[in-house]
Formats: structure tokens, sequence, C-alpha cells
């Protein structure tokens, strides 16, 4: 049910982050979706790739600080109100959101919500109470 | 093991030998050396005033700044003729100061190396790694010297080169480390990422010296490298390594080789002594050595002394693990403070690597001082949050130590360089 996502550790200096993108490539890793959230001082990229211990294990090498955690990819339709819903079932629930990134498919039928909540699970239950599709982890790789 | 009968003498024994090798110290140095002659007819001391060990407080002190002085060898006893050994400090701060050892101070420091070796729980037996620079630096050779003594086998690998150091400590099997404590966290970091577990590696002691290091840097060391973490204590102007050591039993201060060494506390300010107990500058005299004695010399170590009988059984007395030199010092804000007082707060955060870096830096009036930790696995998180409550927790931990607020700068991995010998802390702009 859950997807895993890698976190790194950026400092706040020029080209870090194309380091992270071009060793990625080089290594043959596909990056699915992208998150950067930053402070004036540091900021920490969260990367859903298509081989999570590949990419993990390559960046730690590189003398990157590399995290991994679990999240909710929720699929929600494409147009207008479709993460209103799912955000008034959470809001509902009174889920704290922790984070959360989006990314819309080819076909444009449907975006993808990538979450991380306090309390994971209660989350999965309103998602499926509310009727959203929650994308499994081979599902997301392979998009 | 207690290696030497003097160890464990009785204070009062003690004092007397203390006495009958000073009052020949002094009217050796009277008679040698023109420097003290001078220096002790101005202070309006003679030798034959020196009747009790506490007339010492009469005698003039020795600061570095006399070393220099006396640039390279004003200071020496014997002819050249007699000196088989020279060292040098670095010299960072200005000329650097030079010291000559006779073939007897050679074999003096042998002996105390291999006591304060056997102290540190080392025998014959051992394999030993010496990790010290060799070279103008007495802690190579001092180390080195003092482990053939004790009848250890001696790696003299000297610093740097941390891959092979490893690859020899696993195949010779090393047991005992001989490093700054900042290049055995070096050497402890490198072999986890070469993927040698130190479980696995027969060492089992590390005596570790020439800088200051934290409790939370022995326990981290310990730890790490499952051994025993011993403090050694020695500078070149008294002799080198050797001068006081921690006794494997307490690992609760360092036992001074009282035999060799008169210890004094004097009053950071005024200069008087100061009652066991109380703390202030470390003041060495030097009481055997032959070509270079020093008589009452500024250590600038801020230490004190510790009287209670100690479980190993020595008699000599302790002095706690030296926080830092004066000249170390960090004034922010008008508050005194060591690199070493900083680390100790970030080891007792759990998860903080201990690899840091202080820079002290002026914005107007104000010291500004910045703190760079490196981020590792153990304290990432995913979640901003996090990351702010823990540079928020070490900020406060730091303001109740020197009551003002500094910044915390989190940084990737192996971005603070790797000490290779002794560990630069430390960046004042201030000074620059």
């Amino acid at each position: 049910m859950q997807v895993e996502q890698i976190a790194i550790f950026l400092e706040n200096r020029a080209g870090r982050l194309a380091e992270i993108t071009s060793t990625l490539a080089e290594n043959g890793i596909n990056i699915r979706a992208l998150s950067l959230a930053d402070t004036a001082d540091f900021g920490i990229l969260r990367l859903i790739v298509n081989d999570v211990d590949k990419a993990s294990q390559i960046l730690k090498d590189h003398g990157f600080t590399v995290g991994r955690t679990e999240v909710l990819v929720v699929e929600v339709p494409d147009q207008p109100g479709g993460l209103a819903g799912a955000l008034s079932a959470i809001n509902k629930a009174r889920l704290n959101i922790e984070y959360m990134y989006a990314f819309s498919q080819r076909s444009g039928e449907s975006g993808l919500i990538i979450f991380r909540f306090d309390d994971q699970e209660a989350a999965v239950k309103v998602f499926q109470e509310a009727g959203l599709r929650i994308l499994n982890g081979e599902e997301v790789y392979a998009i | 093991m207690i290696l030497n009968d003097h160890e464990t003498m009785p204070r009062e024994e003690l004092r007397a030998l203390q006495l009958e090798r000073l009052q020949k110290l002094v009217a050796r140095v009277y008679d040698k050396v023109p420097y003290y002659r001078g220096k002790m007819d101005e202070a309006g001391v003679k030798p034959e005033d020196i009747r009790v060990l506490e007339d010492i407080r009469h005698l003039p002190f020795t600061t570095k700044e006399d070393l220099r002085q006396n640039y390279p060898f004003g200071l020496f006893t014997v002819p050249m003729d007699d000196i088989v050994r020279l060292h040098a400090s670095s010299g960072t701060t200005g000329k650097p100061t030079v010291v000559g050892y006779t073939k007897e101070d050679i074999k003096l420091w042998a002996g105390l190396m291999a006591r304060s070796l056997s102290a540190a729980g080392v025998t014959s037996k051992d394999i030993i790694q010496n990790a010290y620079g060799y070279g103008l630096f007495t802690g190579g050779l001092g180390a080195h010297y003092g482990a053939e003594e004790l009848g250890a086998t001696v790696i003299p690998i000297s610093g740097g080169q941390t891959k092979r150091q490893i690859t020899i400590m696993r195949d010779f099997g090393s047991t005992v480390l001989l490093s700054t404590p900042s290049y055995a966290m070096n050497l402890a970091e490198v072999m986890i990422e070469s993927g040698v577990d130190p479980a696995a590696l027969p060492l089992r002691v590390g005596v570790f010296g020439a800088e200051p290091w934290s409790e939370g840097m022995r326990h981290d060391l310990e730890k790490r490298l499952r051994i025993k973490a011993i403090d050694i204590y020695g500078l070149s102007e008294i002799i080198g390594p050797g001068v006081a050591v921690e006794c494997i039993e307490e690992q609760n201060g360092l036992h001074i080789f009282e035999d060799h060494f008169l210890p004094e506390i004097v009053d950071q300010n005024t200069f008087e002594p100061l009652p066991i107990g109380e703390t202030g500058e470390l003041v060495f005299t030097t009481l055997t050595k032959t070509a270079f004695p020093v008589i009452r010399y500024r250590t600038k170590d801020i230490s004190r002394l510790n009287a209670t009988p100690c479980s190993c059984g020595r008699t000599m007395l302790r002095m706690p693990k030296v926080s830092g030199r004066t000249d170390d010092m960090l004034i922010i804000r008008g508050v005194n403070v060591f690199p070493s007082q900083i680390e100790q707060v970030l080891m007792s955060i759990e998860g903080v690597e201990p690899h840091y870096l202080i820079i002290v830096d002026r914005q107007g009036a104000m010291d500004t001082m910045e703190v760079q930790v490196e981020v590792s696995e153990n304290i990432f998180s995913d979640e901003i949050k996090d990351m702010v409550s823990i540079t928020k927790h070490i900020q406060a931990d730091i303001k109740d130590l020197i009551g003002s607020t500094c910044k915390i700068t989190l940084v990737e991995p192996k971005t603070i360089k790797r000490s290779e010998g002794k560990a630069q802390r430390v960046i004042d702009k201030r000074k620059i």
C-alpha cells in the first residue's frame, strides 16, 4: 500500500541538485516525482524513483545523507475539485499532513498526490472510505 | 600495571625526593644558564633559598616567550656535543621552540612513556600501532621509544595514510593505537566505510593525546572502536608525551609523574600559587632532565590537582582532562569558552557526529559564532521541522554554556576536513 520515497539532505550550495540528478542519470535511475523543501540554510530533496535501493546506495556512495520514508500515493481525478475532494476527507478525519506534492500522469485523466501523514494508517482508511485509489509501489516505480 | 616503585611512594617520601631534586636542579641551572641566573638575580633569589618545596614560589616563571628569546639553544645546560636529539614545536604562532635531549634524557623519557603505556594497560605482549607523527613533533618518537622500552612490538606507521593504517591494523593484529583522538575518529570512520568491523579486530586500547578532547568524544571512540580510550598528557617544553596519564583502572584524571615533574597550579591573573583542588594554570618544573630543564614553565593549560587516593594504587596527584590551552580559548561576547566544551555539548546529543567546525567572526561590535555540524543518517529526517528542531536543540545547549545564541549550520557529510594529526576545530575570522 505504501510507496518508498528517498530524501536527501542538501546544503544550499550551487550545483548540488545538478550533481544528484546527473549521478542518478549516469546510473540509469529515472525520477518519477520530486519535491524540494528548503530553508535559508539547507534543503531536503524528496524523490520517487524507479529503483529505490539502487538510487539510495548510489547517492550514499557519493557522500550524500539519504533517508527512506514511506509515503502514500493517491490517485485523484485530473479536473477542478479533484484534489479538494481528497483533502476535505482528510480534514474531516482531522489528520495532519506533514507534506505533500503532486504530479500529473501522461494520460491527463488523473493526477497523483504524494502524501506524508503523521498517521499513515489512518490516512489509508480515510482515502479508501472516500473511494480514492491508493497506488502500490510497483505501480508507482513503473510509471 | 605499575612499572616503577616511585609511582606508589608515600607522599612524604616523594616530597623529600622532590625537594632534593629541585635543589640540585636550581643550583645547576643557576650555574650553567646565564639567562636563568639573570632572572633569578633580578628576582633576588639564590639557589640556597630553596629550603622547602614551597620555596619554589620565589623562583621566576619560564614562559614560551623566554624560550623564543633563547632560540634555538640558549637554555641548554650542556654543550651541543652532549645533545643527541632535537625536537621543535610547529611555531604556528611565532618562532618555533626547540628542545634538546642528552642520552640520559632520552632514556628517562622512554622510561616515563613506558610507565604511561603500562598505566594504560599496555604490556610487552602488545602490538602497538604508533600513529603519532614522527619528526620534529615529540609525539611519534616519544611514544616509540617508550613502547620499545616496555618491550612491546611497535609499528612506526606515523600519521596519515588512513586506508593503509587500517590494512596494517587488520593484517598485523594491532592491539594498541597511539594517536590524536581526532585522528582515531577519522580512522574509525574510514574503517566502517571500508567494511572493516572494529569489533572483529584485536584492537583493545587507545592512548590518545596531543590535543584537547571531551568525555563525549571518549565515549564515542570507545563505542566505535570497541576499545578503552586513555588520555595521555605532555608537552614538548616539558619532555613530550609521558608527563601524565590516566590509569586504566579509573580513567578519571591523569596521574602526574611527580618524581620527575613538579606540578603547581597558579592563579590565571595574579600567578600566585593556589592550593590543591583549585583551578588555574598548570605550571611544571622538570626535576630530572639534563639538557633542557625548565623551571616553573607556564603551560597555559587550565587544570587542577586532585589528591584523592586512586584505586590503582598510585600516590601521584591527578589532574582532570585538560579542556584546552588558554591559547585555544575563545572569548565570545566576553565569555570564555573552549572548543572542547562545544564538543561536549555536541557529543551529548544523540546522533550528532563528532565532526564539527567553529567559526568565530565579528559583525560590528558583536562577536558571532557559527557551529557547523555534519548531518548523518542518524539525525537526518525528510521533514524540515525535525531538522530545525535539532538545530534549535544544539543552539539551546550551547546558549546554556556561553550565554549567547550561536548559529548552527547543518552541512553535508564529509564537508568538514578530517584530522590527520591535530584537528582544526576553530576558524577565528576576527584574527585574520
